[in-house]
């Protein structure tokens, strides 16, 4: 199937104006519906055992007693649902509920369902299982030295390989050393990103329902209905066509609810068992357990550059932490060293991951997926350049841009770009050159930029079928209701198709009624993630109702006996366009193209470009139809006595293509930048070793013990939208959902050093981290406001002259 | 397994309810499971994330952590009750048109708290506004979006109280 491209339309009316979302006073006023708010009569409660040990054996497990529990209906182990299931179809290792082995503390190992919460949660104690405890590997680096005189993690692939191995990555471009041996400069450093999670505030909830005729519905708080409806079939041992997946509205995701997880298997299989609605809810401390946040990443970074600035040469070699199991690690490993090739030129990049499972809960996608922590380090990297060579870092920045519609290194195809415009934006509205090195000691501000996928080109399971699509019809009263299964997390999908179905269809925005979350009842999607939903929803949205209008714009026409191409549909009226004065109101024109066509309804649909990427091993992982820029300024204060770091502000300037809701926009802008600063300043997902409590037991299951900002604690954000359109998004328009977030962390970074002179090359800089830097800095002698570049002013006006050459 | 159960009188929204609980049931839990509010969202359920705030009589509370017989003949009002019959207070109003809620799972409970600010401080600083929501967590927005909808909301209501006048 040929890839369809939609026009770019410049003179719209609804599209890139602020508007309301179709949800929005819902969720205000309260009514909005969450899975755990469905209620259905007769609901049982279910709950999951969990292993206390972080490697173990199975050797036993009596369910006997729990069943005899008044008002338990039903207990199920491993046994009942023995099929591995995994969101990569090469690299399913993980059961619903452990079989023979636990390789983390929280794994899943029994679950009940019982007449309320509270004898459910009776009945967990009564469940006997004996355990045979292993040694347990928790840090990377013991994981990957491992020879096999200890159990590994998961079986190895083949006999004499490391088991704890789940993914290598080597790949490289262009000349390395030759490149490092033509610098001027080479900076060499290590740099640590500490993991982190995505504590979304709605904890994962699921609910079961057998009809008993063969129907299984699961509602879930999921971002990937499509998917989940498969494993569940597969798993359970249904066809496809006798399960449903609802998703009522998601209540936060960010990643980590992007694949199937215990409790959705569970809720299926306690259902068939009791005949009865079974509902099981995460607390909040299993929300911590299930994780699949932002791996840890050891990196060791070599990048040389030109006295004037160019880059050379890039050499990356990571070792990435990745819990218990696969889950999108084989994705993540790609991503750690194919996404860093833009905003700029590299002559040469190489770089060498190493995935190894660990005995903690799984890492897997978070925002920004694989690619904010190589982003940290690359930045931080080139912030050091920069100064070695005595250049503004902006302008260093601007001297490597790689370009539109161009090839990077390891040939992604990239169209629009406007980095630089968001380079120029944040320097301006930050007054940077009045502020860089040249604030008092302990104020500082540091830059960084960044690029991230619009989608990836290929699917999760290989097919060559749509990647979304949406069906439209239109009502006699001039309503058009959509159906869409796309995933709405609070990114605003839901809104784009109807903002879409207004401005083709003419209908005013309250007409549009949105259908949605229901594989029985709406066209595949494949989910919120990688940030594809707004350009290939809203190319198959464009396509629906471009079918649509035409079938109007085509009867309208024969009755004033006029061109089609005169007919405009706006404003709830179909308009003559050489006279205005002459219209008709859009329920008339719908009934006209009623008489003509029949009853009116479309189906429409988007796939991806799929040649636009290298012919390498792992070339198509990173390819995209299109790829968002950003760049931000951080601004901070830092207190040299107790190491904490106020940032101040963080000014956002990002190329989304186009502002279909500049407010959306804006809120998914300031959302990532806050979530960046975030994971900058406060967060770690880390956990107990053996002096400080139980092994492999998570530090700070909670959302009061695992810091995230409240109010007080966020930085002031700008959002400042630079529009590149894009030949092939929707109306131009690209992702804007997780690219904001990469510059927030090197930015801040980068600010740091600007106030005191002392690096931060390790996650976070919370005050303990920072203040130790501070202690070391002091006993070098290096604890100082660094000094600025040479000849400011000269440097970037030569720098404008070159890439004017550069570019024509 | 043998439970305790109690009647208890409450007043929600200006309704008054006598419901039969477990004695060990939280506010929230009421609310939620047995007078059908669903609006109110549990987070955490240790008064950590201030999804469940509710204003009681006139404070913002967590209903996550109150057992329901403290609440007994006190005035709850839940974000389903913030509105009259025109069908949405300005408050409400406002974080839709200021995309103040994205996911929308905090935003009944800083709802709640926000409305109880304006009733204390109708014109309130961003950082009085910062205080009275530092309660509660919001995972998606950054904030900002959140203080220009209640100050939004705060011009509307004052010269609402103007024109009253």
């Amino acid at each position: 199937m040929s890839t369809k491209i939609s026009p770019v339309k410049p003179d719209t009316v609804v599209i890139g104006t602020p508007m309301r979302k179709v949800e929005g006073l819902a969720k205000s006023t309260g009514r909005a519906v969450y899975t755990d708010d469905v209620a259905l009569p007769g609901l049982l409660h279910g709950k999951i055992l969990r292993s206390p040990h972080p490697h173990a054996d199975i050797i036993s497990i009596d369910t006997t007693r729990a069943e005899e529990l008044e008002g338990v209906h039903a207990v199920i182990t491993g046994r009942d649902m023995a099929v591995q299931y995994g969101i990569i179809p090469w690299t399913k290792d993980e059961y619903p509920l452990c079989v023979d082995r636990v390789r983390y503390i929280g794994d899943g190992v029994a679950a009940v369902a019982a007449v309320d919460e509270d004898t459910a949660i009776a009945a967990l104690s009564l469940i006997d299982v004996e355990y045979k405890e292993l040694p347990a590997f928790f840090d990377p680096h013991d994981a990957v030295e491992a020879d096999g005189t200890t159990p590994f993690i998961h079986e190895a692939k083949k006999k004499g390989w490391n088991g704890n191995v789940t993914k290598v990555v080597k790949l490289e471009f262009g000349d390395i050393e030759g490149g490092m041996d033509s610098s001027d400069v080479v900076v060499e450093g290590d740099y640590f990103f500490e993991g982190s999670t995505h504590a979304p505030i709605e904890p994962h909830c699921a609910i079961g329902q057998w009809d008993g005729v063969g129907h299984l519905t699961v509602w879930s708080a999921t971002q990937v209905p499509h998917y989940l409806h498969r494993e569940l079939a597969r798993v359970l041992e249904l066809d496809q066509a006798q399960v449903r997946v609802l998703q009522p509205l998601v209540g936060g995701a960010f990643g980590g609810k992007s694949e199937p997880f215990d409790l959705e298997f569970c809720v299926g299989k306690l259902a068939m068992k009791t005949g009865r609605p079974v509902k099981i809810l995460y607390t909040r401390e299993e929300v911590f357990y299930s994780h699949r946040g932002r791996h840890p990443f050891h990196m060791h970074y070599r990048t040389g550059a030109t006295r004037d600035g160019k880059l050379t040469s890039v050499d990356a070699k990571i070792l990435l932490d990745g819990g218990a199991y696969a889950s999108f690690g084989l994705v993540t490993t790609y991503y750690s060293g194919q996404l860093l090739c833009a905003p700029y030129q590299m002559p040469a990049y190489r770089f060498d991951s190493t995935r190894v499972y660990t005995n903690k809960p799984a890492c897997g996608p978070k925002r920004g997926h694989g690619s904010v922590q190589p982003r940290f380090a690359f930045e931080v990297q080139i912030d050091k350049l920069a100064e070695q060579i005595e250049l503004d870092p902006i302008e260093f920045r601007r001297r490597n841009f790689i370009g539109e519609h161009t090839k990077t290194v390891n040939e992604l195809r990239i169209t629009s770009n406007g980095f630089l415009e968001c380079l120029s934006s944040v320097e301006s509205a930050s007054g940077w050159h009045d502020k860089f090195r040249a604030m008092p000691f302990g104020r500082g501000i540091g830059i960084a930029g960044s690029t991230y996928i619009s989608g990836t080109n290929y699917p999760i399971y290989p097919n060559e079928m749509p990647q979304s699509a949406v069906q439209m019809q239109i009502d006699r009263s001039g309503r058009v209701a959509v159906f869409s299964g796309a995933s709405e997390i609070g990114q605003g999908c839901d809104s784009v198709v109807a903002y879409i179905a207004a401005e083709e269809l003419g209908v005013p925005l309250e007409w549009v009624r949105v259908l949605r979350g229901d594989t029985d009842f709406t066209p595949v999607d494949l989910g919120a993630y990688s940030s594809r939903v707004t350009f290939m929803l809203g190319n198959a949205a464009i396509d629906a109702a471009t079918r649509l209008r035409k079938l109007v714009q085509s009867s309208v026409a024969k009755a004033w006996a006029v061109k089609p191409s005169e007919v405009l549909l706006a404003g709830g009226f179909a308009v003559w366009a050489p006279d205005t004065g002459r219209q008709m109101p859009i329920a008339e024109a719908f009934n006209l193209a009623e008489v003509e066509h029949g009853t009116l309804g479309a189906t429409g649909w988007y796939n991806t470009p799929k040649d636009v990427h290298g012919d390498y091993r792992g070339g198509t992982i990173g390819a995209s139809p299109a790829y968002s820029f950003t760049s931000h300024v951080a601004e901070v204060d830092v207190d040299i006595d107790t190491g904490f770091v106020d940032v101040k502000t963080i000014w956002v300037a990002h190329d989304c293509g186009r502002a279909l809701n500049p407010v959306l926009v804006e809120g998914q802008m300031e959302g990532s930048a806050y979530m960046g600063a975030a994971e900058a300043i406060m967060e770690e997902h880390i956990f107990k070793d053996s002096n400080h409590g139980r092994a492999g037991l998570h530090n700070a299951p909670s959302l009061l013990d695992y810091r995230i900002p409240t109010s007080l604690d966020t930085p002031e954000l700008q959002a400042l939208i630079v529009e590149s359109i894009d030949p092939e998004g929707p109306y131009g328009a690209k992702e804007a959902g997780e690219g904001p977030l990469h510059p927030s962390i090197p930015a801040i970074a980068n600010a740091i050093y600007d106030a005191i002179g002392v690096r931060m090359d390790r996650l976070p800089f919370s005050p303990p981290n920072v203040w130790r830097a501070i202690q070391k800095a002091k006993e070098d002698g290096t604890l100082a406001k660094p000094s600025g570049p040479a000849e400011r002013e000269d440097a970037s006006s030569e720098a404008t002259v070159k890439t004017q050459q550069a570019h024509g | 397994m043998p439970k305790t159960t109690d009647i208890v009188r409450l007043h929600v929204n200006g309704d008054a309810h006598e419901v039969g609980v477990p004695t060990h049931y939280t506010l929230l839990e009421t609310l939620r499971y047995v007078l059908a509010l669903t609006g109110t969202k549990q987070g955490c359920d240790k008064g950590d994330c201030g999804a469940c705030t509710v204003i009681l009589d006139g404070n913002p509370t967590l209903a996550c952590l109150m057992p329901v017989w403290e609440a007994e003949g006190r005035q709850v009002v839940t974000v389903e009750g913030l509105a009259g019959p025109e069908g949405s207070h300005p408050l409400q109003d406002e974080f839709d048109l200021n995309g103040a809620a994205q996911c929308g799972f905090c935003t009944p409970g800083i709802l709640c708290s926000a409305a109880a600010l304006l009733e204390r401080t109708p014109d309130p600083s961003r950082r009085q506004i910062q205080e009275a929501l530092s309660g509660n967590l919001c995972r998606c927005t950054g904030y900002a979006k959140i203080y220009d909808a209640v100050e939004a909301a705060a011009d509307r209501l004052q010269s609402e109280e103007e024109e009253a006048k």
